[in-house]
C-alpha cells in the first residue's frame, strides 16, 4: 500500500479509559511521519467483550456505531492487535447477512494494527538513539496468531538504536488475559499470568512492551501486586519517547 | 455445576506435582512436533491436504458410510450401527456373551471411554483388561485417561512404581522404567494368551476398501486385533475416509502432530477376518459405528468442522489452559481444546458448557491443528449458543447458560457503548467513581493490582492535542 495522506485512529476503549498516553504517543508518531491523524470522537469500543462472551446482538449494536464513526475510505490504525483482529476477522462474520455486511467488509479491509502500519505501510525507520536498553516484547496472541503481525513489532524494536530485545521462556504462550476470560476464569488466568510474569522477570529486562494494552494491564497488575518486576508500556510509548529525546 | 467446575479448577491448579509432570511432558511433545515439521511450507501443504480429505469425507458422510458398510461386509467384517452409547455397549456385550467371553482385552480407544464401556461390562461380570501401557496404569489407578493420546502422562515414574507396588505387593519395588514395563508385559502376556475377544479403536476407516487403520507403538493393538478369536473395533462414524491413497497423508499428519514420529512402530490395516488357509488372525471381526450425536453435529456446516478431528492430541499439548489444568479437571472424556468444542455438542451445553469458557481464545490450538479446525471460532459460536444468541441450531442445551444478571450487564454495556454521548457519560462517571472498579472486577484484583483510570481519557487528550476528525 502507498503511504496515505490521512488515517483514522481508533484508540480502543481500554486505552481511552486507562492508557491514554499510549494512544497519544501512537498518534504523535503517525503525525511525525507526515500523516494526518483523524480521531473521531464518535468511537467507543470495537464490541469484542460482548462478542467473545457470546452476546452477538449486543456486540453488533456497538460495532455498528464504529462503522458509523469510521466512514471514510482511509486506513484505520488501531494500537491493539486484538481490536484490529475484531475489525478485520470478526466484523465480516458478525455482520454477515445484515444490511451492514458490505460496510463491515470494507472496514475490515482497511484496518491496520499500529506496528504493522508503521513498519509495513510507512516503513518507518525512526531516528531514535538513546541509552542502551534491554526490553522484552510481549506479543499478544492476536498479533502473533490471529493477524500474523508480531514480526512488525519486533522489527520496529530492532530498528531502534541501542535497544536489545530479550526473549522470555515460552514467549509465544498466552499471558492469560483473554478479555472476559480473566474475569470468568480468574484462577486459570492468574496461573497463566503468574508463569508469564515469572518468565519475563527472569530475563532481567527493566522494561516490558507490547502491542496490546489488555495483556499489558494483566501483566502490570500481576507485577505490581507482587511488588516487583519491570516497567510496563505500550510499544508506541517507548518509540515515541526515543524519538522525542532525539529532538 | 459451575461450583463443581470451580472446585476442580482450584484443586488442579494447586496440584504442583501433577502440574510439573504434565508441564515437562507436554513441553517434550511440543518440541518433538516442532522438530517433526522442519519445513513450514510442507507442513502447510500437508495441512491443506488433511483438511481437504476430512472436509470431503464429512460432506458426503452418508454415502461413504454406506460404501464402508458394503465393502467391510464384502470382506467379512460385520458392521453394527449404534445411535447411542447404550446401543453400542449392548452390541459389544452381546458379541462377548455369544462367545462366552469372560474377559475382554482392549487396545487404546477413546470411543470406548465415551461409551463408558469398561463399567458397563464390569457390571455384567466381564473382566476388562487395558493393554496399552498408559491405559493400564490409569486402569490400575482407577482413574480415567488424562490425555487422549497419553493417558498416564500426569504420572511420574515414582508414582507409577508406587502404584505397581500397591497393586502387586508380591513383586519387588522398582522405579526403573524397563522393569516396570517388563512387569506390565508379563502381566499382559497371560491375559493375551487366554483372551477370546479383543477390542480396539480405529484411526481411520477406509470406505473404498473396507479397511480399518490403527496406529500404535507398543504392539498391543496388533495383539488385540490378531490373537483373540474375536476382534471388535469401535469408532465414531466421522472416522471414515473415502480412499486408501488418502491414508498416508492423514497418518503422517497424525503421528507427527501427536508424538513427532514420522510413522508409528505399528501400522495395522485390518482388512478381513482369517480366511480359510490363513494361519492367524481373528475368526470374526466386528465394526461398531457410533453416532452419539455426530450426525446432528454434521448437519451444521460450521460445527461440522469439529468432526474433522483426527485425535492427534496436539491441541491439548499446546493449550495453556490444558497444560495447567490437566485432563481430569475438565470432568469429560475429551479434555482440552477438542473437548471444549466436542463435549458441549455431545453432552449438551447444560452439562458441559463450562468448557466453552475455559479458553482465553489464544489460538494456539488453531495454529497447530493438522486439519485446521477453527477451534476458537467454534468456542465463540458455542458461547453464543449457550446464551441463546446463535441461529436456530440443534446444539443441545442451547440457551441453558443464559443468566439474567449477565444478560442485563451486556444489555447495559451495549446501551452505553452504542452511542458516543452515553459513552462519554460512562467515562466521566467511571473517572468520578473510580474506586468502584475494583469491586466490579473483584475476581481480577485477587492476583493483580487493579488498573488506575486515567484522569483524562484519550478522547479528551486527542481533542486537546488537535487530533480531530476533519
Ligand atoms: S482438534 Fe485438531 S489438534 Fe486437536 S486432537 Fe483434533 S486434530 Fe488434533
Amino acid at each position: 500500500m502507498r503511504k496515505p495522506d490521512a488515517v483514522y485512529f481508533f484508540g480502543t476503549c481500554l486505552i481511552d479509559l486507562l492508557y491514554p498516553q499510549a494512544g497519544l504517543s501512537a498518534m504523535r508518531l503517525l503525525a511525525r511521519a507526515g500523516i494526518r491523524v483523524r480521531y473521531p470522537q464518535g468511537q467507543t469500543c470495537c464490541g469484542q467483550p460482548a462478542y467473545n462472551s457470546g452476546y452477538r446482538d449486543q456486540a453488533r449494536v456497538v460495532a455498528a456505531a464504529q462503522l458509523d464513526a469510521l466512514p471514510a475510505d482511509i486506513p484505520v490504525v488501531v494500537p491493539s492487535a486484538s481490536c484490529a483482529g475484531m475489525f478485520r476477522v470478526h466484523y465480516p462474520r458478525l455482520f454477515a447477512g445484515t444490511p451492514d455486511e458490505a460496510r463491515a467488509q470494507a472496514l475490515a479491509g482497511r484496518v491496520y494494527e499500529f506496528t504493522e502500519f508503521l513498519v509495513r505501510v510507512l516503513d518507518l525507520r525512526p531516528v531514535a538513539p538513546g541509552p542502551p536498553l534491554a526490553v522484552v516484547l510481549h506479543n499478544s496472541c492476536s498479533a502473533h496468531r490471529e493477524l500474523g503481525v508480531a514480526d512488525a513489532a519486533r522489527e520496529l524494536l530492532d530498528r531502534l538504536a541501542n535497544v536489545r530485545v530479550l526473549e522470555p521462556d515460552h514467549a509465544d504462550e498466552c499471558c492469560g488475559f483473554g478479555g472476559t476470560f480473566a474475569v470468568k476464569e480468574p484462577q486459570l488466568s492468574a496461573a497463566m499470568a503468574a508463569d508469564k510474569t515469572a518468565a519475563v522477570a527472569a530475563t532481567g529486562a527493566p522494561l516490558l512492551v507490547g502491542q496490546d494494552c489488555g495483556c499489558l494491564m494483566n501483566l502490570e497488575g500481576t507485577f505490581r501486586r507482587r511488588g516487583s518486576g519491570p516497567q510496563v508500556k505500550h510499544i508506541a510509548e517507548l518509540v515515541w519517547e526515543r524519538v522525542v529525546v532525539n529532538i | 455445576m459451575a461450583a463443581e467446575w470451580r472446585t476442580r479448577v482450584a484443586d488442579a491448579l494447586a496440584n504442583q506435582r501433577t502440574r510439573a509432570n504434565i508441564g515437562r511432558a507436554l513441553d517434550g511433545l511440543v518440541a518433538k512436533r516442532r522438530a517433526a515439521f522442519p519445513d513450514r511450507d510442507e507442513l502447510e501443504r500437508l495441512r491443506d491436504q488433511g483438511q481437504a480429505i476430512r472436509t470431503q469425507a464429512l460432506a458426503c458422510l452418508p454415502d461413504l458410510l454406506a460404501a464402508l458398510e458394503r465393502n467391510c461386509t464384502a470382506n467379512g467384517i460385520r458392521v453394527h450401527w449404534a445411535e447411542t452409547c447404550d446401543q453400542a455397549n449392548r452390541r459389544i456385550s452381546d458379541i462377548l456373551h455369544r462367545h462366552e467371553a469372560r474377559m475382554l482385552i482392549k487396545g487404546k480407544s477413546m470411543v470406548s471411554e465415551e461409551l463408558g464401556l469398561n463399567a458397563f461390562l464390569e457390571a455384567q461380570g466381564i473382566e476388562v483388561v487395558e493393554t496399552d501401557l498408559g491405559e493400564l496404569i490409569v486402569q490400575l489407578a482407577e482413574e480415567r485417561p488424562f490425555h487422549i493420546l497419553a493417558p498416564a502422562i500426569h504420572k511420574d515414574r515414582r508414582q507409577i512404581a508406587e502404584l505397581f507396588k500397591a497393586r502387586f505387593p508380591e513383586l519387588p519395588y522398582s522405579e526403573d522404567a524397563e522393569a516396570l514395563t517388563a512387569t506390565a508385559r508379563r502381566l499382559l502376556r497371560e491375559k493375551f494368551r487366554g483372551a477370546v475377544a479383543g477390542l480396539t479403536g480405529v484411526n481411520f476407516a477406509v470406505a473404498e476398501t473396507g479397511t480399518l487403520a490403527l496406529v500404535e507403538n507398543e504392539g498391543n493393538g496388533r495383539m488385540c486385533t490378531t490373537v483373540p478369536k474375536v476382534h471388535i473395533a469401535v469408532t465414531g462414524i466421522e472416522k471414515v475416509i473415502a480412499r486408501l491413497d488418502q491414508l498416508p497423508t492423514l497418518l503422517t499428519l497424525l503421528t507427527r502432530s501427536a508424538t513427532g514420529q514420522p510413522i508409528t512402530t505399528y501400522v495395522n490395516l485390518v482388512g478381513a477376518p482369517r480366511r480359510t488357509g490363513e494361519l492367524d488372525g481373528p475368526q470374526e471381526v466386528h465394526l461398531i459405528l457410533l453416532d452419539n450425536g455426530r450426525s446432528r453435529i454434521c448437519a451444521d456446516p460450521e460445527l461440522r468442522t469439529t468432526l474433522r478431528c483426527i485425535r492427534c492430541g496436539a491441541c491439548l499439548n499446546h493449550c495453556p489452559v490444558y497444560v495447567r489444568l490437566g485432563g481430569h479437571a475438565y470432568g469429560t472424556v475429551y479434555p482440552g481444546p477438542i473437548g471444549g468444542i466436542l463435549e458441549p455438542q455431545l453432552q449438551g451445553l447444560a452439562a458441559a458448557g463450562s468448557l466453552v469458557d475455559a479458553s482465553s481464545l489464544c489460538g494456539a490450538c488453531d495454529e497447530i491443528c493438522p486439519v485446521r479446525i477453527p477451534i476458537p471460532r467454534l468456542l465463540n459460536r458455542l458461547r453464543a449458543e449457550g446464551v441463546g444468541a446463535g441461529s436456530d441450531s440443534q446444539v443441545p442445551g442451547r440457551g441453558s447458560r443464559r443468566d439474567p444478571r449477565q444478560t442485563a450487564i451486556w444489555r447495559l454495556w451495549a446501551w452505553l457503548h452504542a452511542d458516543p454521548g452515553r459513552y462519554r457519560l460512562l467515562s466521566s462517571l467511571l473517572s468520578r467513581t473510580g474506586t468502584l472498579i475494583p469491586r466490579l472486577i473483584r475476581p481480577w484484583t485477587k492476583s493483580r493490582r487493579p488498573p488506575r483510570l486515567a484522569p483524562k481519557g484519550l478522547h479528551r487528550l486527542a481533542r486537546e492535542a488537535g487530533f480531530t476528525d476533519d
